[in-house]
């Protein structure tokens, strides 16, 4: 049989059954923008962002829902392909509270726009997304720009019931990427699409605030959203792309081990996101994992030794408290011998914590008193 | 397919759920054995409701069935695995219908569960502490063991015996030997050539040679005086443990009692000395998930104050008896020792756990890891073992005077008894008190309606408690978890331990449930 081709951009690629036109570009490192397409779910096509020109068709085609053919022959980057995609841009823009530069374009009412998407806010500062959006990113890669009088205010206000994710219609694009996190990736079915038309809107069900709902804050939705539409309250405002680094560590919870990403500011987390692609959990947090890290910074945390002297716990040195610890437990073995002090250990520490402490009891101490709640 | 039993998944292991209905939208079939019909039986073609701590008999009933109509898996039977005939013999005392009374369900879903079960290969079997924490444990875990072998479910993809591990990390803390009976990678204490091997590591003439006390042992020796010093190193256990007042008395009796920790919380109360750690994002390290992977965690903040990452502590002290360790970091405990005195963990280096870890064994640092233990029907001590077992009920179990079950766990915000969680913005506001969870029909004939303080009180304790009323919960059971103090389940759980693991039976005692009278 001879190999299945398809012309992509004047290269013929080969391509296996059911793979997309997209999936074949993405595979041989050409590049087609989406918004609206969210890996391991069924596409939508309902941002339209994705579309290319497919010789001899009379409309443009969305390339993530798409089948590649034989003999297909597909321009994704042809005049009508970006004329296009920058009429959707605008609209997109148009659309509410983008109020990043990109969004100023030729608006003659820049200034009144800003401050009342400011005063939406309740904020003076710019779109708390900036610099990590991908409407931003495409409106700047095809130089779309908004011309005045497009402004639509929005219907719906901002939802601030919950302590965990902020929602904001005004910035939502209603591509559906929550929608289908929340329920074809975490499968908790909370929110879908609501209303129709100019009023359509993501919602919970009976349009209640998330709290309210089967909601289970796993913010699955605020990290796929491209644009400002959900945001994590905690760090809205504060966490800055340009200002954050990002480290990968292991979830301090539970037994499953999601990898994050701590986007840190001046030696502080700001925010944490699960780590794409990588096992064991595809990015996909839960609760605790994404808005469980602030316990670190609590002011009740210990910060220094503490001996109890008359029954009260008062502070004192590192030397002092290793030294009466050392004596203390030297007097109880050579009284009663090892077996007469017992140690547990920590299961939610790390690895060679857990080996330090054994390997202070076998080897140093004497006794195999040693245990943690490794059945609970 | 799927067969999950006690374990309450979209809670305990919310990422690891969302797999299994990813799997279940795909066409995976699920099967959930469980008292509570919890969130994950939404997905499930069949929820068999069973009496908590019945799981035994159930098992045993269900084995019995695919014995005696031939629908075992014979080869791996016969090739892989030893004492077909003890189990045989033993399941035989358990007819469907016995099980069935013991169960409390139809004796039809146990044919209808052998059908479904015997239908496919494999089955993924997958547990929790619905399992594990009864005083018939460790037979539990025999028990589901048993059923995989008999079904040919062991050693292959999708298949298998799964514990979901509570814990971050109590994967490693097990693999480091933080246990009463082995080193590090399970080498026996008793066993004179590990023995050998360690004393040359380590540099030492001696180590101890038989097997130390257990956690509750330990804590039993405290009152007794047999125990005199007693070191807690980041475990909270005057709320974790069942009878906190047990607990709290056994904690007050130590002589002297070091504990290390990242907060003051209930058992630092108890304290002599107490030590400030360094916590999770404060430290570099590595923690080993449920799947034996070993993941890094590293450090991206300052400890507050004076705080030390706690293996820096435990070095300090045994430079106080004098025993210098030369490594001065997390990387070169494992690099240069863990990883080379645990041959399971030999290929395991820092530099191979930039990506997404590796699972051990990892023999070699060219090995890629092991996802699947047992492949094949190999298993590490050879053929698989039957070890039948025999249903035992629970130690306490509902009477006139306490004529309802109570059964715990943990809720998807919160974690353990929330010295950490508890200080997470927001955490608190979206679960901010426990409940009693309890069914209509009990809530109705004792006139409690949702949201009312009542009163929850067992052979140990009581608690004022905010009911609600859950479709969850079935008709007879009180569900509870440990998160908040005031009205922790521990203050009603029974000190009652399985005889081989000292695993604690939180998941079964009696209790009852009053209305509160207000005065009027
Ligand atoms: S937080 Fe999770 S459960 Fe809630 S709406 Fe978003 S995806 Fe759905
Ligand atoms: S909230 Fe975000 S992800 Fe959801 S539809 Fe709107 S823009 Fe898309
Ligand atoms: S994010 Fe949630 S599921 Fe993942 S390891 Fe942390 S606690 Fe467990």
């Amino acid at each position: 049989m001879t190999k299945q081709l398809i012309n992509i951009n004047g290269r013929m690629l080969s391509f296996e059954k059911k793979q997309t036109i997209l999936e074949v570009a993405e595979k041989n490192g050409i590049y087609i923008p989406t918004l609206c397409h969210l890996k391991g779910a069924t596409p939508t096509g309902a941002c339209r962002i994705c579309v290319v020109e497919l010789e001899g068709a009379r409309t443009l085609l969305g390339a993530c829902s798409t089948p590649a053919a034989s003999n297909m022959v597909v321009n994704t980057e042809s005049p009508k392909v970006i004329k296009a995609r920058r009429l959707t841009l605008e609209l997109m823009l148009s659309s509410g509270n983008h109020n990043c530069a990109i969004g100023a374009g030729e608006r003659t009412d820049w200034t009144q726009f800003q401050l009342k998407a400011n005063k939406d806010d309740g904020s003076e500062d710019i779109c708390p997304v900036w610099g990590d959006c991908k409407l931003q990113e495409l409106a700047y890669a095809y130089q779309v720009a908004v011309t005045p009088g497009q402004d639509s205010a929005c219907a719906y206000p901002m939802e601030l019931e919950n302590p965990l994710i902020v929602r904001d219609a005004s910035r939502c694009i209603l591509c559906g990427r929550c929608v289908q996190a929340c329920n074809e990736i975490q499968v908790n079915k909370a929110i879908s699409f609501g209303y129709r038309g100019k009023e359509a809107k993501i919602i919970a069900a009976g349009d209640r605030p998330l709290i309210e709902s089967d909601c289970v804050f796993c913010g699955e939705c605020v990290q796929v959203c491209p644009v400002g539409a959900l945001v994590e309250k905690k760090a809205r405002f504060k966490w800055r792309p340009w200002k954050a680094e990002k480290v990968r560590t292991t979830c301090p919870y539970c037994g499953v081990g999601c990898q994050l990403w701590l986007h840190v500011q001046d030696g502080r987390i700001v925010k944490v996101t699960g780590v794409d692609d990588g096992a064991p959990n595809q990015g996909r947090l839960c609760v605790k994992g994404r808005f469980g890290y602030d316990f670190i910074y609590s002011e009740d945390r210990l910060k220094t030794p503490l001996i109890r002297k008359n029954g009260e716990l008062q502070e004192a040195s590192w030397d002092e408290a290793l030294d009466l610890v050392a004596e203390k437990f030297k007097q109880i073995i050579s009284q009663s011998g090892p077996d007469a002090v017992a140690g547990v250990a920590c299961a939610r520490s790390i690895s060679e914590d857990s080996y330090n402490m054994q390997k202070l009891f076998r080897a140093v101490f004497k006794t195999n008193n040693i245990d943690h709640c490794a059945r609970t | 397919m799927l067969l999950i039993i006690g374990s309450n998944t979209t809670e305990a292991h919310p990422v690891a759920a969302t797999f299994m209905k990813n799997a279940v939208q795909k066409g995976t079939r699920l099967i959930v054995i469980d008292p509570r019909k919890h969130p994950l039986t939404d997905f499930a073609e069949l929820h068999a409701p069973i009496k908590v701590g019945s799981d035994i008999a159930l098992l045993n009933g269900l084995m019995n069935i695919i014995i005696s109509t031939d629908r075992y898996d014979q080869k791996f039977v016969n090739s892989c695995t030893v004492d077909f005939d003890k189990l045989r013999a033993k399941v035989s005392e358990y007819p469907a219908e016995k099980a069935a009374e013991i169960c409390g369900i139809p004796v039809e879903m146990i044919y209808d569960l052998a059908d479904r079960l015997t239908s496919v290969n494999p089955v993924m079997l997958c547990y929790t502490l619905g399992i594990t924490e009864h005083t018939c444990g460790t037979n539990n875990v025999f028990c589901v063991a048993n059923l995989q072998m008999l079904l040919g479910n062991m050693g292959k993809e999708s298949g298998g015996v799964n514990p979901l591990r509570g814990q971050n990390n109590v994967q490693g803390a097990c693999d480091m030997g933080a246990l009463p009976n082995v080193f590090p990678a399970y080498q026996k204490v008793i066993d004179p050539a590990s023995r050998r091997k360690f004393c040359e590591a380590w540099q030492v003439d001696s180590l101890p040679d038989t097997n130390g006390l257990m956690m509750p042992q330990m804590m039993e020796a405290l009152v007794d005086k047999k125990v005199r010093g007693f070191y807690i190193f980041g475990e909270n256990l005057a709320n974790s443990e069942p009878d906190i007042r047990k607990v709290e008395h056994e904690l007050a009796s130590a002589e002297f009692m070091v504990v290390q920790d990242i907060f003051l919380n209930e058992t630092t109360r108890f304290a002599h000395v107490v030590l400030p750690a360094a916590a999770w994002s404060e430290k570099d390290g590595t923690y080993t998930n449920s799947e034996r992977r070993v993941n890094r965690v590293r450090a991206v903040s300052k400890p507050p104050g004076d705080a030390k990452p706690d293996w820096w502590i435990f070095k300090q002290i045994a430079k106080r008896f004098g025993q210098n360790w030369s490594s001065d970091s997390a990387q070169q405990i494992w690099d240069n020792e863990i990883s080379v005195l645990a041959p399971s963990l030999t290929g395991i280096k820092y530099n191979r756990l930039e990506g997404d870890g590796l699972q051990w064994p990892c023999t070699s640092e060219d090995h890629s890891g092991t996802c699947i233990l047992h492949k094949d029907g190999e298993f590490t001590c050879g053929l698989g073992v039957f070890t039948p077992v025999d249903w035992t009920a629970p130690a306490e179990v509902p009477d006139e005077q306490y004529p309802f079950m109570l059964s715990t766990g943990r809720r998807l915000t919160h974690y353990h008894t929330r010295t950490q969680t508890g200080r997470c913005e927001g955490l608190n506001d979206i679960l901010g008190e426990e409940t009693a969870d309890i069914s209509f029909e009990d809530a109705a004939q004792l006139g409690i309606s949702d949201g009312e303080i009542v009163k929850v009180s067992s052979r140990r304790g009581e608690v004022k408690v905010k009911a609600k009323i859950t479709h969850q919960v079935p008709k007879g059971l009180v569900w509870m978890a440990f998160h908040f103090r005031e009205n922790c389940a521990n203050w009603l759980t029974n000190p009652v331990f399985d005889p081989i693991s000292y695993t604690a039976e939180y998941k079964a005692c009696a209790v009852k449930i009053e209305k509160i009278q207000t005065e009027k």
